[in-house]
């Protein structure tokens, strides 16, 4: 009898508490509880501005559902870098073609005396070479994937332009390790004799003698002018390629706001560099009388070299018969 | 003309990844590519839910904005395809895309990119409908033979919607009135700049 009391309120409870349970569901329906998109983009914090989950495929990467954020970067890829590349360029070439406008050739004011003094030796050209068709073939295929939809699509067509990039591509991936070889080998050869000093202050004040006919502020090897291209090379060389790894291994580089960083910094650097190669491309040819032999033939005329280089020339000269050995960078 | 979209009802989505294998199927997807997939939220929480995810084809699409070659293309249905003819798998897109939908497949040695490949909504290529040189580069055209695609057509739940956006819209919004809630349309502010009102 005890049992069976026992039993009769035990069977109560049960059939209490399952009677009662259809009642709790039908005010609170747990399936209610569902994560909505609204509350997940407003827990998205700065660092880590994705919604994410879990996936089943390998790919752990394709857990994140939505990034909202990487289309800040195509209004930035489309439209910003586009121009600021075109000014870069566009304005180089402006700004140089003005400056020769009013300044004309800057010749020898001595005229050509004859004698050779030897200035860039077989490595010196080589190294320098190397990193100068390299570069432009590098400027010219990276230019068009930023510009040559706008530029170049529009006249030749979609087909062709895709070829061409194509190639473009491929000879910027390929050619920038030899871009790099020679980034470290002109780094290695020329930078004890770009290191700042003194002489670099007066030859600015002077304005580097490029402004007035006639002004030739002492230098000894390099001038301010050069040690300015020198690190501007050698930084801008060393942040492409940085980036520029990076972008070649994407998987190495991390998330795609790694690698829109990368892109942007790598399209900002390649402007800037590009516009000062351009100035550097134009005083070493048609900008100045007698320059290009510093590079081409690797022999310089003396009285160019005395008027430019005064320094230099007094340092070769006080060298006991050891013409020969001019090429290499004096300690 | 209709404006074609995808609408996933996360409250439904089973996770059963049938959607992610029809596509692979139907279209013959390149190894390792995945042009749908099944991403799950608060994985093992109270209001876990799963959304099916491939390209949204965007309004404004980003990728296209960003293409340094031109090759998207919207077709009128509002269909954000891309020429591989034209595509030198430079990766922008998939910098710029907010779901992680172009993927490339590996073609050569020291893991280069492939022309990009990304989900067509069925609808094939800029080469002419249903040819084999299509349906080799792109897949399947469901939609020049007036069908939907086939993740949605054949989904269990009915849990992923393909249809005119207004049209799966209120779809929506009835299930949504009906049982009383919904977690909304999943990459549809982020795609279309607009909100359904749930």
């Amino acid at each position: 009898m005890r049992y069976f009391s026992q039993f009769m309120v035990a069977l109560a409870v049960v059939v209490f508490v399952g009677h009662a349970a259809p009642d709790a569901q039908a005010q609170v329906n747990p399936t209610e509880r569902s994560v909505t998109e609204e509350s997940m983009f407003e827990a998205l914090t700065g660092d880590s501005n994705a919604v994410s989950g879990r996936v089943s495929i390998p790919d752990r990467g394709a857990g994140n559902l939505i990034k909202p954020d990487n289309k800040s970067w195509a209004a930035l890829q489309g439209s910003t870098l586009q121009t600021l590349s075109i000014v870069a360029v566009v304005g180089m070439i402006a700004l140089l073609t003005l400056f020769y406008l009013v300044r004309g050739r800057i010749r020898v004011d001595a005229g050509f005396s004859g004698r050779k003094i030897l200035r860039f030796g077989t490595i010196d050209r080589f190294a320098h070479w190397t990193l100068a068709g390299t570069f432009i073939v590098l400027a010219i295929t990276g230019l068009n994937l930023i510009i040559g939809r706008t530029v170049i699509l529009p006249i030749i067509g979609e087909g062709a332009f895709g070829t061409l990039t194509a190639f473009g591509k491929i000879a910027h991936n390929y050619l920038a390790w030899p871009f790099m070889l020679a980034l470290v080998l002109v780094f290695v050869l020329w930078v004890l004799e770009n290191i700042p000093n003194k002489l670099d202050l007066e030859w600015i004040k002077q304005g580097g003698g490029l402004l007035k006919k006639g002004v030739h502020p002492p230098a000894k090897k390099f001038n301010a002018g050069q040690k300015v291209i020198f690190w501007s090379v050698i930084l801008g060389g060393a942040g492409l390629s940085f980036t520029g790894f990076m972008l070649l291994f994407p998987a190495v580089a991390g998330t795609p706001a790694d690698w829109q960083m990368y892109q942007t910094i790598h399209a900002l650097v390649a402007a800037g560099l590009s516009a000062i190669i351009i100035a550097h491309i134009y005083i070493g040819s048609v900008g100045m009388e007698g320059a290009f032999d510093a590079m081409g033939s690797g022999e310089v005329d003396e009285n160019w070299a005395k008027e430019h280089h005064a320094l230099w020339v007094e340092e070769e000269k006080a060298k006991p018969a050891k013409e020969s050995a001019l090429s290499t960078p004096a300690e | 003309m209709a404006r074609m979209k995808f609408l996933c009802d996360a409250d439904r989505c089973i996770e059963c990844n049938a959607c992610v294998t029809a596509c692979k199927n139907e279209h013959e997807v390149p190894w390792g590519i995945n042009r749908r997939r099944v991403v799950t939220l608060n994985d093992g929480l109270p209001g876990e839910r799963s959304v099916s995810m491939a390209c949204m084809h965007c309004t404004d699409a980003p990728c296209a904005a960003v293409c340094p070659v031109d090759c998207f293309y919207t077709t009128d249905d509002a269909v954000v395809l891309h020429n591989k003819d034209t595509c030198i798998g430079c990766g922008y897109c998939s910098y710029a895309c907010p779901f992680g939908a172009p993927q490339y497949p590996q073609t050569a040695n020291f893991g280069t990119r492939g022309k990009m490949d990304k989900c067509t909504y069925c609808s094939g290529g800029p080469e002419p409908d249903m040819s084999q040189a299509e349906y080799v580069k792109y897949g399947a055209n469901r939609l020049a033979e007036g069908k939907l695609p086939l993740c949605a057509e054949m989904c269990s739940t009915k849990a992923l919607l393909a249809g005119d956006g207004d049209i799966i819209a209120d779809i929506y919004r009835e299930r949504v009135v009906t049982r009383g809630y919904g977690s909304g349309a999943w990459g549809w502010r982020t795609a279309y700049g607009e909100t359904v009102t749930v």
